[in-house]
């Protein structure tokens, strides 16, 4: 096991190396002066000179890449181009409200998402099959930030049940905070629960079919412990999966999320930062998106052996 | 030939067996209609929408660029029917021009995308040293969510219709690759693969011969579904302002112009939304009777 995750561990590594190479390459691959993307078109040469200086232009690639990437391992994502603060300060100070709706998101989508699915595969065919199947295909046609718009004009705009944009930070309070999240978290449950509940049926369907779900339906068991006690326990390993990858989308999606709803997190950073055309807070959250990809897929696979105790590496 | 009215008037029975044919050939397609109702919606509204912006000019259409400061923001009526944006551009000739902008970053990424992931789909299955190295680059690319590394891509190259669809390449060829790299392997180690290689036949023999015809399949699918992704890309990029540039109407860029005003104005993104929503239902429905034509193993899409 723990032999098993130092060589999961070590596997990562190139992966992360080719995002940082793709982040750090992309500013030199495109023709001109990187100095000049950066400080972009109203720089004053002073400016483009103080950013040649801090890139370190003078010398040759390798050693500019080797600098810098021993900077990020230390944590210093580089100093934004607009504010003048670190990167990492920046990011910070917007974690909290990304954060809690990506929390908020995962937990509906996840409670929402898996006894869809299993209702959806215990009565295949019916209505909540069918009505799983809308679901789905509803969700893949209808952009995240349409469907935050859609929600917050019903629910915000039109019968007030909720603030229509703004985020109340968790210091005020657990329910104001909730309640400026709601719509977001929805927003961006719709396609993930859509998908858990395609992967869960799916899973349960495999299942279901299996001989010892017909024992223990003889025996007398309940419908309702044999769906969750006994068969999805079995058809956890593809659930957690498809979980686990989500959370990465998820994050992306807050991007758009956040900018519908008004929200200062990462998203609404990252927004920022295409408007000033601010580069080095744009290559921070790339590292800080692929590495939280690239966690979450590492935890996942060492539940495989929580999940499924006959999984053992 | 010209004989031919002859003869069927003259033969009745090559006549009546003509008739048959055709009516044959009518019922294959009722046919085809009724077994594969999906491809049959999905195609039927993608015409539509197509129609509509390709032959924008014809429908009454004025210039979506045209400013009209005394017509700001008019709600739809007989004159402007989706009403007017902030700056008193009809948006009903927005919207259908931008169609085509829309469309055609869709389809220009998703061929492009198919093109450049089938290519490296086939080195990597080829050779191991291939494959090591080109699936890590692959894997590290798609440890990126699509949006940030658009984002990433577009901050660097500048806005531009060009760059966008690079951009949506860039992020969906590696998906692409990696499929095409599992149907390859998969395929190569079947039996009659083996005869060919036994027989003698030459790598690029294979390749054409034996190994295409299986990929056009799969590859097709995955198309659709990659033309979705760039038409969502597309407009999520265009919306947060990394997207086409202001000038060029796109349904994204429509939707980023009306956000401002949308409380109180909500026709401003609502309408150019229900194009996207609609196109991407057709072309979402298409891909999934694609795929149980074409790709019967495939299990349902998650």
């Amino acid at each position: 096991m723990l032999i098993y995750a130092i060589r999961r561990i070590l596997l990562a590594i190139p992966v992360m190396g080719v995002v940082a190479l793709v982040v750090f390459g992309l500013l030199y691959i495109t023709p001109g002066d990187p100095a000049l993307v950066i400080a972009g078109d109203q720089a004053t040469p002073e400016q483009i000179a103080r950013i040649h200086v801090s890139l370190g232009l003078d010398q040759p690639p390798y050693i500019r890449f080797g600098t810098w990437i021993g900077q990020v391992l230390r944590g210093d994502l580089g100093t934004s181009i607009s504010s003048n603060q670190t990167v990492a300060h920046m990011i910070d100070q917007r974690l909290e409200p990304t954060i809690t709706l990506l929390l908020l998101a995962v937990l509906l989508s996840v409670a929402v998402g898996v006894p869809f699915g299993v209702a959806a595969a215990w009565k295949k065919g019916k209505t909540a099959d069918r009505a799983l199947s809308v679901f789905t295909t509803a969700g893949f046609s209808i952009p995240v930030f349409v469907a935050g718009y859609a929600l917050a004009f019903l629910f915000a705009s039109t019968l007030h049940w909720l603030p229509v944009q703004g985020y109340a930070p968790l210091s005020e309070g657990l329910w104001p905070c909730l309640r400026s999240l709601i719509l977001p978290a929805v927003t961006l449950s719709l396609v993930y629960a859509a998908v858990i509940g395609r992967v869960t049926r799916a899973a349960m369907l495999e299942v279901l079919g299996q001989d010892y779900i017909r024992t223990a339906r003889a025996k007398g068991v309940g419908p309702v412990a044999v769906l969750f006690r006994h068969a999805l326990k079995n058809a956890a390993v593809p659930v957690v999966t498809i979980i686990g990858i989500g959370i990465a989308t998820l994050f992306g999606a807050t991007v758009v999320t956040e900018s519908v709803f008004a929200i200062p997190g990462l998203g609404r950073l990252t927004v920022d930062a295409i408007l000033h055309r601010d580069y080095p807070v744009i290559q921070g959250m790339v590292l800080l998106s692929s590495a939280i990809y690239v966690l979450i897929n590492l935890a996942v696979d060492l539940l495989y052996t929580v999940v499924d105790p006959r999984i053992s590496y | 030939m010209p004989g031919d009215t002859a003869m069927n008037a003259t033969v009745p029975g090559f006549a009546a067996r003509v008739v048959v044919r055709r009516s044959g050939r009518s019922s294959a397609m009722f046919r085809f209609i009724r077994r594969n109702p999906e491809i049959a919606w999905g195609g039927f509204l993608l015409l539509v929408v197509a129609f509509l912006a390709v032959a924008a000019p014809l429908l009454g259409t004025v210039d979506p660029r045209a400013i009209s400061t005394a017509d700001r923001l008019k709600p739809p009526s007989a004159e402007h029917w989706f009403g007017t944006d902030m700056l008193g551009r009809d948006l009903y000739s927005r919207v259908l021009y931008g169609g085509r902008i829309s469309l055609s970053i869709g389809v220009s990424a998703a061929a492009l995308s198919a093109f450049l992931g089938s290519v490296i789909g086939l080195l990597a299955a080829f050779g191991a040293f291939m494959d090591a190295v080109v699936m890590r680059i692959m894997d590290g690319i798609m440890s990126i969510p699509a949006i940030l590394l658009s984002i990433a891509l577009m901050a660097v190259a500048g806005p531009s219709v060009e760059n966008i669809i690079l951009a949506i390449t860039i992020v969906e060829a590696p998906r692409v690759a990696r499929l095409i790299r599992g149907v390859v392997l998969s395929l190569r180690s079947q039996p009659y693969v083996d005869a060919a290689i036994a027989a003698g036949s030459s790598m690029p023999r294979i390749v054409v011969r034996h190994l295409l015809p299986g990929i056009v399949g799969p590859l097709t699918v995955q198309a659709t579904f990659v033309w979705a992704m760039a038409m969502i890309l597309e407009a999520a990029l265009s919306f947060i302002g990394a997207g086409t540039p202001p000038s060029t109407p796109s349904w994204g860029n429509i939707m980023s112009d009306g956000k401002a005003l949308w409380q109180v104005k909500p026709f401003l993104i609502f309408i150019p939304a229900g194009f996207l929503s609609v196109t991407l239902l057709a072309v979402n429905l298409l891909g999934d009777g694609l795929r149980d034509l074409l790709d019967p193993r495939l299990s349902k899409r998650i």
